[in-house]
């Protein structure tokens, strides 16, 4: 887990998102302390992917300004898997890159949190959609970044898997570590702080 | 991005059925000349290092529209991009690839298709040479051409139509190494063309890829 002097707090100020000409939000404000997780709500279309692309660095601001820690773990729509390398081969790439200290020990964890431990050496193209997805989040697990951004992380997944990251997102809080989610359905997070965005 | 070519070196091996196409389909073009021109063996050796050439360009387009193409789709492109990789470092690695993947083992089977056009013996180091030293800047061509098209349905023949007219200084300068007359000259300006393909396309490459996620 992260170490809590590492995490600088998130912090967002009058931040604005345009897309293909068309202003998604503007004027966002929010600050989010270390150990503390939000949760994005909104109807469909109203920017909370485009935010996290912004926090992931991924789209550029149109406006405002956006302080973070460098290290941050993303998990967009897509798990980002190979379909011919095996699901640890996937998970290894990605965790090597992150760097860090103990991947191996990262990695397992990850891999036994998300129940894919047993999967390991299966192509990731045999996977299920709620596998593929667990694999996806398995690779944010083993990120050891102290923010995690996560897109709908809970889509195709079963009731069990999702109670399971119950215990690994506390831990990462409690490890002085920041979690943004969207979702459209209750995650297990807590008492996670809201943001509630509107449609236009 | 050494971490990044090495996992693409291992993708294509695993997906080597992609880099296999482009080498059979080479070797296809280039048996199709006998028949087309006829197999009198002056022509053909007058010809070979025209037609190896043409036939390599044409081989080296195959695959370009899969190199950005699969990563922008599922995600990997994004990835790499949160987990601190330049888009310059991932073009660079990614058209190393390509050059590893499909130009060097193109380079390999060259001597069987100057066999196959019954090319004279003597100028197969130089068809080989031309084709070590130029094919570099087709795959940074068709880098550029790979990354301006990601997202783009029909891209495939986008990429060909961009990096055909750009690939000719490289042919000319490449079929000019075998010109008895031209020879010196005609790999200066060979490797000049490289060079500057190779400098250019990481930044132009980036460019698309930039665009390609917004």
């Amino acid at each position: 887990m992260p170490d809590p002097e590492s995490a600088s707090p998130l912090t967002v100020t009058d931040l604005a998102c345009r897309r293909g000409g068309r202003l998604v939000f503007a004027a966002l404000s929010f600050r989010l302390a270390a150990g503390r997780a939000l949760l994005v709500t909104g109807p469909n279309g109203a920017g909370k992917s485009s935010l996290l692309k912004l926090l992931a660095g991924l789209l550029a601001p149109a406006g405002g300004t956006l302080e973070r820690p460098g290290h941050i773990a993303y998990l967009g729509h897509d798990n980002a898997l190979k379909a011919v390398l095996s699901v640890e081969e996937n998970l290894r790439f990605w965790a090597g890159l992150s760097g860090g200290a103990a991947v191996e020990d990262r990695l397992a964890r990850a891999l036994d949190v998300t129940g894919l431990a047993a999967l390991a050496d299966v192509p990731a193209r045999l996977l299920s959609a709620g596998q593929k997805r667990r694999a996806g989040l398995a690779r944010v697990l083993a990120s050891g970044a102290p923010l995690w951004l996560l897109d709908e992380p809970t889509v195709g997944l079963d009731t069990a898997s999702i109670d399971r990251l119950g215990p690994a997102f506390s831990a990462h809080l409690e490890g002085g570590g920041m979690i943004v989610a969207t979702s459209h359905v209750p995650l297990p997070l807590g008492a996670p702080e809201q943001l509630a965005m509107g449609g236009r | 991005m050494l971490r990044l070519l090495t996992r693409e070196l291992r993708l294509a091996w695993v997906e080597r059925s992609g880099g296999a196409i482009a080498l059979i389909f080479f070797l296809i073009v280039v048996s199709l000349f006998p028949f087309a021109v006829g197999p009198q063996p002056q022509v053909l050796a007058r010809i070979a290092a025209g037609v190896v050439w043409v036939a390599a360009l044409l081989a080296c387009l195959l695959s370009l529209e899969r190199l950005f193409q699969p990563d922008a789709e599922d995600g990997t492109l994004e990835q790499l991009v949160t987990h601190g990789l330049s888009f310059e470092a991932i073009a660079t690695a990614k058209i190393i690839a390509h050059w590893l993947t499909t130009a060097l083992p193109l380079l390999l089977l060259t001597p069987l298709a100057a066999i196959l056009l019954n090319a004279p013996a003597a100028s197969w180091g130089l068809l080989a040479a031309g084709l070590a030293l130029g094919t570099p800047a087709l795959s940074a061509i068709g880098g550029v051409a790979a990354a301006l098209t990601v997202g783009l349905r029909r891209g495939g023949i986008l990429i060909s139509l961009l990096v055909l007219p750009l690939a000719v200084p490289t042919l000319i300068f490449g079929v000019g190494l075998l010109d008895p007359l031209a020879g010196v000259a005609a790999l200066k300006w060979l490797a000049a063309t490289t060079l500057v393909a190779l400098s250019v396309s990481p930044f132009a490459a980036a460019a698309g890829l930039r665009a390609a996620l917004e």
